[in-house]
């Protein structure tokens, strides 16, 4: 954190107001706070000042199991739980060598879309009311309850699910969840043509959004932006396509892509993403095979079937060995990127060949976008400024960590 | 294992055409290239790596210190480079002691680098030499140490 002072010194004859924007504010969606220096409505500086909710998780891994920390990465961007859990996962995959089954891979990549949808229908809720359309965050919360709903049937929990396990999943999904899950993109699809009814050509929404914002693709580089706040300003670049991981490279889908670079170009790319989503998912039911293994069988690496450490005293061994000393891969470091809702997040962890990390570090697709808020917004309207916070679409959980 | 093309041959090649004594070790490890350089040349490998189009690295991902406490040096900074239109990855590393624990800033390079090198000064207390403004981002400002040093208790001080 910054101290006002130092970077906000306004002469006391100066026409120029600071304004404290947070962190208590409603729409900075969580404890955000920005301090702008004014010229009547006009922003002349922008700086987000974060660290409100730092909960020191990068340096708690170092004192856990590895497979004991996936239950923080559920509570770094808590919209996406699942996005982190991966991520986690396959870095320490890669650190270790296990090879996942095709059938985890598939399931977990159906689950990580399910709640990329789960997550956009948060912010578009948001980002709705923070700009006075009230309905729209009813309808999108009306679908994420049913989404929840889902995510509580396969992995027991609403948000906090850590379903993602090294070397696979936690657990063998519930029977019938496959249809249970279609059932509901069946009824998505609707859903979103109600949202576009509200919303995209709606004389306000257009008013508030077209134009505001906008973040050109030089600067969207430069400050290394990434997911739909990037590709709104013109750029491609999805992980999923660029360096797929866990079997995307098998799924048919296109990114969606803006030039605007405005809000409502971040807007458009959001609402295609979900559709785009509903999409892989649809192809995932498909793949997904209905039984087989879901969790990879490694001897000390992955926990054995709960049958095999019943019945066979090899297996109780390594059950017990992996529960108590937990898993220990080679000394070596791995950097491992995905695409969340909100952009690349990595997972840089580092191994001394002990069974804790030696050193997790996040790459926090929030926190790097965050830092682009000032582009958004320097030499626009007021206003507009909680328009440029809703549309980067930031967790504050993950930012701070 | 994932599929990611991660072997960037050509940028070590090309750092190393220019600049055959610039690079300390590449390490190849699951499929990822480490290049780890000396303190005083990472700025010209960096300027090398983003500018030059065969290679295009504009996009820094992220800076990772480690803290190796108490083996000497003590510091690793790490640098995850993603070269979009070549649809590479990268890391470079430069290790620095514990006494003078500094790096050049590639704020002018990558300008989002600015947070990423904060974050690393407040957790881990690595200087960047020349950043704008080199202050605490996620810790109060009154804060003592530095918490992701290896000599930080996890629990804090108490």
């Amino acid at each position: 954190m910054s101290s006002v002072a130092d970077t906000f010194q306004v002469a006391p004859e100066s026409r120029t107001m600071v304004l404290n924007m947070g962190p208590q504010h409603p729409s900075t969606h969580g404890v955000l706070r920005v301090i702008l220096e004014l010229d009547g409505e006009i922003v002349l500086k922008a700086e987000p000042v974060i660290g409100y909710l730092h909960t020191g998780i990068e340096k708690n891994f170092e004192k856990l199991t590895y497979s004991q920390c996936i239950p923080l990465t559920d509570r770094m961007d808590y919209l996406a739980n699942l996005s982190d859990n991966l991520g986690y996962c396959l870095a320490v995959e890669k650190l270790a060598g296990i090879e996942v089954p095709k059938r985890a891979q598939y399931i977990r990549v159906l689950l990580t879309e399910f709640t990329r949808i789960a997550s956009h229908l948060v912010w578009l809720g948001t980002h709705a009311i923070d700009l006075g359309a009230m309905s729209v965050f009813l309808y999108c919360f009306r679908e994420r309850e049913e989404m929840l709903k889902i995510l509580e049937a396969i992995s027991g929990q609403r948000m906090m699910t850590s379903y993602f396990r090294i070397g696979g999943l936690a657990l063998e999904p519930p029977p019938g969840y496959l249809d249970w899950i279609s059932k509901f993109l069946d009824t998505f699809s609707g859903h979103l043509a109600e949202y576009e009814d509200l919303l995209t050509e709606n004389p306000i929404w257009k008013l508030r959004t077209q134009g505001v914002g906008v973040l050109k693709l030089e600067d969207a580089i430069a400050m290394a932006v990434s997911g739909p706040s990037l590709r709104g300003s013109g750029s491609d670049y999805d992980v999923r396509k660029y360096f797929p991981y866990s079997s995307y490279e098998e799924f048919d889908f296109k990114v969606a892509t803006q030039t605007a670079g405005d809000v409502y170009a971040r807007y458009q790319c959001r609402l295609e993403e979900m559709r785009q989503s509903a999409r892989i998912c649809r192809q995932a039911i498909q793949k997904i095979p209905p039984t087989g293994p879901f969790r990879a069988e490694v001897r000390g690496l992955v926990p054995p079937s709960r049958e095999e450490m019943k019945t066979s005293i090899e297996g109780l061994i390594y059950h017990f060995k992996i529960w108590t000393e937990g898993i220990t891969p080679p000394p070596g470091e791995v950097y491992q990127a995905i695409e969340s809702p909100r952009g690349e997040i990595g997972f840089y962890v580092c191994s001394d060949g002990s069974n804790r990390p030696y050193r997790v570090k996040v790459r926090a697709p929030s926190f790097v976008n965050l830092q682009a808020l000032p582009n958004l917004v320097i030499g626009k309207l007021i206003a507009d400024v909680v328009a440029s916070i809703g549309t980067i679409d930031i967790v504050l959980g993950e930012v701070d960590r | 294992m994932e599929s990611q093309q991660q072997n960037s041959p050509l940028a070590v090649r090309k750092l190393k055409e220019r600049d055959p004594q610039g690079i300390a070790e590449v390490i190849y490890f699951r499929g990822e290239t480490t290049v780890v350089l000396p303190r005083n040349r990472l700025i010209a490998a960096c300027e090398l790596l983003k500018s030059d189009p065969e290679l295009d690295f504009a996009f820094l991902s992220d800076i990772t210190p480690v803290d190796r406490f108490p083996i000497e040096p003590r510091f690793e900074v790490n640098y995850h480079l993603v070269s979009i239109s070549k649809r590479q990855r990268l890391r470079l590393k430069v290790k620095v002691t514990g006494k003078d624990p500094t790096v050049p800033t590639v704020t002018n390079i990558w300008p989002t680098a600015n947070w990423h090198e904060r974050e690393a000064w407040d957790l881990m207390g690595v200087r960047f030499e020349g950043h704008p403004n080199l202050t605490r981002i996620l810790m109060p400002d009154d804060w003592e140490g530095h918490p992701h040093r290896k000599d930080y208790p996890v629990e804090g001080y108490r």
